[in-house]
């Protein structure tokens, strides 16, 4: 990390300087904070990044928050507090609010309580995560969200850990686990040319899709976001003192998502590509 | 069809045939009337018909003039006729294919002179497009006859002047039309002329015992000015072969009527905006009585208003270069108002306020005239659906909240300009330009002296020393400078617009108000984001000045960091709020001239570059004239949690101390607001309701093409907030590089437009 710059987001959110926090409370590590439209979930939301993530996926473009080290201290209270200032606007919006990161799921005793104060103050919740660490997803957490954007890199366990470096079954097994739960998922899936774009790749993705099935066929799977790589992350790397691993990978083209998004649609799925 | 054809089945038909209602009919209510006889429609834009042939070539015609036009400015000007209402032979675009007559001069795009304003005005405006002004005419008004602009510099008082010519207090209407007064055009249509004019006796002949004093001799005087007036504009209509004496009886006839009334103000009047009012639904019963006995079809009915809307595309004002400076892209705001919920709780969206958006298809996209729709959550899904539509296609609405302004000024308000919210025909405005809240801070630092010129401008009070500027005491004397400011400010509206009136008094138009109306003296306020995070800065961070030979503070260090107004943090927006609040107290506490209500805004059109152009280094860190932020947005880039979270800090902003609006503009892409067009439509919608949720006012909303992005590669300056959104990830556009850019123009509309 030689002339790393780490960048801290302005909060707005008082962070507490020490962990945990003085009267025991429950503190996450968040990386920031933005209220976005079309993007994490349906209508306008409060989408909170938890800092820290075991991934490395190698196109990742938010590697700013792969090490937790790089958020910020936050209350439960604090968090809540922050996102109720956005709620009228929310609510009146038809959205509501999404945990991302990161991997959210690796501060799963805060997301826990966020997600059950979220719901208590009637929003629609969302939960963006990779499944790795499904496992540490409590029924309770689960009970208290209403969509899982469920990130699967790929369908091909060498692949999966070329691309993340990690295992992929945790991911299919929580996957299965939502299914037989009924908790609703939108799929997402990155088209990465050279990387993901086998197509014995993508169909066995849509395999495991069709598996949980369609929400309007008594499924889980509402929909499948495709979305094609981009190379936007680039200047945070360099930022980060960090060598970007795919250099000479060029975005892939309307012809190529296309291609990919009929394996889905051919498998009764519906699906958006971007 | 044509015209005549159109009327003449109507011919000796009573005017006011199947119309329900009494009260309107005894004296002028046109909202009563309204409100009695027009029919909400809850459906969608399906029913909506394209361009009829005729339309696409009338259109077609003036089209191939506009080039030229952008080119030299302006088309054509007559220099020799300074205007009045009967000043013009009748002018036509193409005589006997239009079904909507009247221009300003004898020939399309051919621009009047309207003296009374300033002599200045024209001299320059004719000069800078390289014509001669006629001798004569300049003889007259700068011997015979005086001018506003020449009466007010007669009054000016030295601070004034200072303060003017600093550029602390910019763009007054000294020199032109104060504009933004919206005549109640609907009731030439519902009434006639003559109607009008026996209403206007009738009131003058109520003060015509007693004792004379001052106001009751200029009420008496200003009547008859009106009267006149609406004898003109009869006299205007009969040289275009309509005798408008009588109401409308067809549908045609009350968008001509109503046109005529709007023409003859454009004719009399360059105001700085000239705004139309809140005609659509009006119109409507008109429309609606039409077809359902026959004479009108749903095409037909578009054509009408295709037509109208065409005239009022080619409003033109002779102005000069520096005017356009501040006000840039020839602007004439001929404002419309549509939709809006009725206080009985029905919407008041017609038929009609589709066929008013439906313009933007038929004719292409333009930015007049200015329309403008009244939001509220309870809005028909259907008008909803169409307008979120039409702004991701055209970018060419802009959005008040109907819930902040309805229980103010009731159903039947019209917007003036861009933000100032009036009652049609009860209300008008002093507008007031607006003063510059950055370069305030800034005179507070320096003891009153200007960062730039070094002059003694505001009051002198010790300037600030220490070698790091203190909050408390920053604070202390900003509100002292905002005193004088306030001070200096009412004295220079109240001459502008007592000279406005004696000089260049808006006949017409106030002959379509009622004859007491409620005056508001509409000030404002510019570089609010600027002075805001500046004090945030001093607040919470370590600000030092560095002062030049001079001794003025012309540099500002930073050590640390502060928060910034427009990320919904409370830090930084209750500052906003505070001088929004703290300005308003201050101008409140100065008589009006006839004792207008205080009002203000928070907007700058496009003169938030002129201003920054004149401000210093700020201790915001902004740089000696770079521009502010636009209105009431946050500045430039320091909004760094989206559009909803500058939206909100713009919302917090308080209605009741700036009720002459406050004004927001935003951009995104259709790729922001979604995949489908379905998901941006239910988005955009989603965005407007949470905003009028949440008390905001006002929302410019910029739906981006592809041209528009490549625009903004090469004009960043004017995209200071353009956020794009690839796959779940947004940025600052204008930060990327040339390469990312260029990159995001060829992801974002890749086949999906």
């Amino acid at each position: 990390m030689n002339g790393a710059v780490i960048h801290r987001p302005d909060l707005g959110i008082t962070p507490v300087g020490a962990h945990p926090a003085p009267h025991g409370e429950l503190v996450a590590s968040v990386h920031s904070w933005d209220v976005v439209t079309a993007a994490d979930g349906p209508g306008t939301r409060f989408v909170t990044f938890f800092a820290g993530c075991h991934l490395r996926c190698l196109y990742c473009h938010n590697p700013d928050t792969w090490e937790g080290r790089n958020g910020q201290h936050v209350t439960v209270d604090d968090l809540v507090a922050k996102m109720l200032t956005f709620k009228a606007f929310i609510t009146a919006s038809g959205g509501g609010v999404t945990v991302s990161g990161g991997e959210p799921l690796l501060q799963n005793h805060f997301v826990e309580a966020y997600l059950r104060r979220c719901k208590q103050e009637g929003m629609h919740t969302a939960l963006d995560t990779a499944g790795f660490l499904g496992a540490r997803a409590s029924d309770q957490l689960l009970d208290d969200t209403d969509l899982v954007l469920l990130d699967v890199k790929s369908s091909n366990p060498e692949t999966y850990r070329k691309v993340t470096g990690v295992a992929l079954h945790p991911t299919i097994t929580f996957g299965d686990r939502l299914a037989a739960r009924g908790n609703r998922m939108r799929i997402r899936f990155v088209l990465v040319p050279g990387l993901t774009d086998d197509p014995d790749n993508i169909a066995g993705i849509a395999d495991l899709a069709a598996r949980w099935g369609n929400t309007e066929h008594g499924g889980v799977v509402e929909q499948v976001d495709i979305l094609g790589y981009h190379r936007l992350g680039i200047a945070k790397y360099k930022e980060l003192g960090l060598r970007y691993p795919l250099a000479d990978t060029v975005p892939p083209t309307a012809e190529q998502l296309a291609a990919a998004a009929a394996h889905f649609t051919d498998r009764g799925l519906r699906v958006t590509t971007a | 069809m044509s015209a005549s054809v159109l009327d003449a089945t109507a011919t000796g038909m009573d005017p006011w045939r199947g119309f329900a209602g009494d009260v309107w009919r005894t004296g002028i209510a046109v909202r009563d009337f309204i409100q009695a006889n027009y029919e909400p429609y809850a459906g969608d834009a399906s029913f909506l018909a394209g361009p009829t042939e005729r339309t696409a070539g009338i259109w077609a015609k003036l089209s191939a003039m506009f080039p030229a036009e952008r080119e030299r400015g302006i088309y054509d000007v007559d220099a020799g006729t300074p205007s009045t209402i009967t000043s013009h032979q009748p002018g036509y675009i193409d005589k006997g294919n239009e079904l909507i007559v009247g221009l300003q001069t004898d020939a399309p795009l051919r621009r009047a002179i309207i003296p009374n304003g300033g002599w200045r005005m024209v001299e320059g405006g004719l000069k800078a497009y390289g014509y001669a002004p006629d001798p004569a005419i300049a003889e007259i008004f700068t011997k015979y006859r005086k001018t506003h602009n020449a009466g007010v510099f007669d009054a000016y008082t030295p601070d004034i002047l200072a303060a003017r010519k600093s550029h602390i207090i910019t763009g007054l209407p000294d020199a032109y039309g104060r504009g933004r007064i919206i005549g109640d055009y609907r009731r030439v249509a519902l009434y006639g002329v003559d109607q009008l004019i026996t209403a206007k006796q009738a009131d003058k002949d109520a003060c015509a015992t007693g004792d004379m004093t001052e106001q009751t001799i200029r009420r008496r005087e200003e009547l008859s000015e009106q009267i006149r007036a609406l004898a003109e504009l009869k006299q205007m209509a009969a040289s275009y072969g309509s005798d408008i004496s009588g109401p409308a009886t067809t549908g045609r006839e009350a968008i001509q009527w109503l046109y005529f009334a709007y023409l003859a103000a454009v004719k009399e009047q360059n105001g700085a905006a000239m705004s139309l009012g809140r005609t659509s639904t009006f119109i409507d019963v008109y429309l609606q009585r039409d077809i359902a006995e026959g004479r009108l079809t749903e095409s037909g009915a578009q054509e009408l208003v295709d037509d109208f809307v065409i005239k009022l595309r080619i409003v033109r004002f002779l102005r000069t270069p520096e005017y356009d400076e501040l006000f840039s892209g020839d602007p004439t705001w001929v404002t419309e108002s549509i939709g809006g919920i009725g206080t009985d709780g029905r919407p008041l969206v017609t038929r009609t306020s589709f066929r008013y958006l439906q313009t933007l298809y038929n004719l292409g996209p333009a930015p007049e005239p200015n329309l403008t729709v009244f939001w509220s959550p309870q809005l028909p899904q259907g008008f909803k659906d169409f307008c979120a539509q039409v702004s991701i296609d055209t970018s060419a609405i802009q959005y008040e909240s109907d819930e902040l302004m309805r229980p103010r000024f009731g159903d039947d308000t019209a917007i003036a300009c861009c933000v100032s919210a009036m009652a049609v025909g009860k209300q008008m405005q002093f507008f007031g330009a607006r003063v510059n809240l950055a370069k305030t801070l800034l005179y507070a630092i320096n003891g009153g002296r200007d960062e730039n010129s070094g002059a003694q401008i505001g009051p002198a009070l010790p300037p600030i020393e220490g070698e790091v500027l203190d909050y408390t005491q920053v604070a202390e004397r900003f509100d002292t400078m905002m005193d004088w400011l306030a001070a200096t400010y009412v004295n220079a509206l109240n001459i502008i617009h007592f000279m406005h009136d004696k000089y260049a008094y808006e006949r017409i138009e106030m002959a379509l108000h009622d004859t007491d109306v409620l005056r508001t003296l509409a000030c404002g306020i510019a570089g609010l984001s600027v002075a805001t995070d500046s004090l945030s800065a001093i607040k919470h961070a370590t600000v030092r000045p560095v002062r030049d030979e001079r001794c003025l503070a012309v540099d500002y260090t930073v050590d640390g960091e502060f928060p910034t107004y427009g990320n919904n943090d409370d830090r930084a927006d209750t500052i906003a709020v505070g001088l929004v609040e703290s300005f308003m107290a201050k101008i409140r506490k100065h008589p009006t001239y006839r004792n207008a209500v205080h009002t203000q805004s928070v907007l700058t059109i496009t003169s938030n570059v002129v201003y920054g152009k004149h401000t210093g280094n700020t201790p915001d860190g902004r740089r000696a004239g770079e521009p502010f932020a636009p209105g009431a947005n946050p500045m430039n880039g320091r909004d760094k949690h989206g559009m909803v979270a500058a939206a909100l800090s713009v919302a917090k902003l308080p209605y009741e101390h700036a009720q002459d609006g406050i004004s927001l503009t935003t951009t995104v892409t259709p790729n922001g607001l979604g995949n489908s067009r379905a998901e941006q439509v239910r988005n955009l919608v989603g965005v407007l309701d949470g905003y009028t949720a949440t008390d905001g006012f006002h929302m410019n909303v910029n739906v981006l093409n592809r041209a528009t992005l490549q625009d903004a590669m090469a004009h960043p300056e004017n995209y200071p907030q353009l956020t794009i959104r690839v796959s779940g990830y947004a940025v600052n556009f204008v930060r990327l590089t040339k390469e990312q850019q260029a990159d995001v123009i060829s992801r974002t509309f890749h086949g999906s437009l």
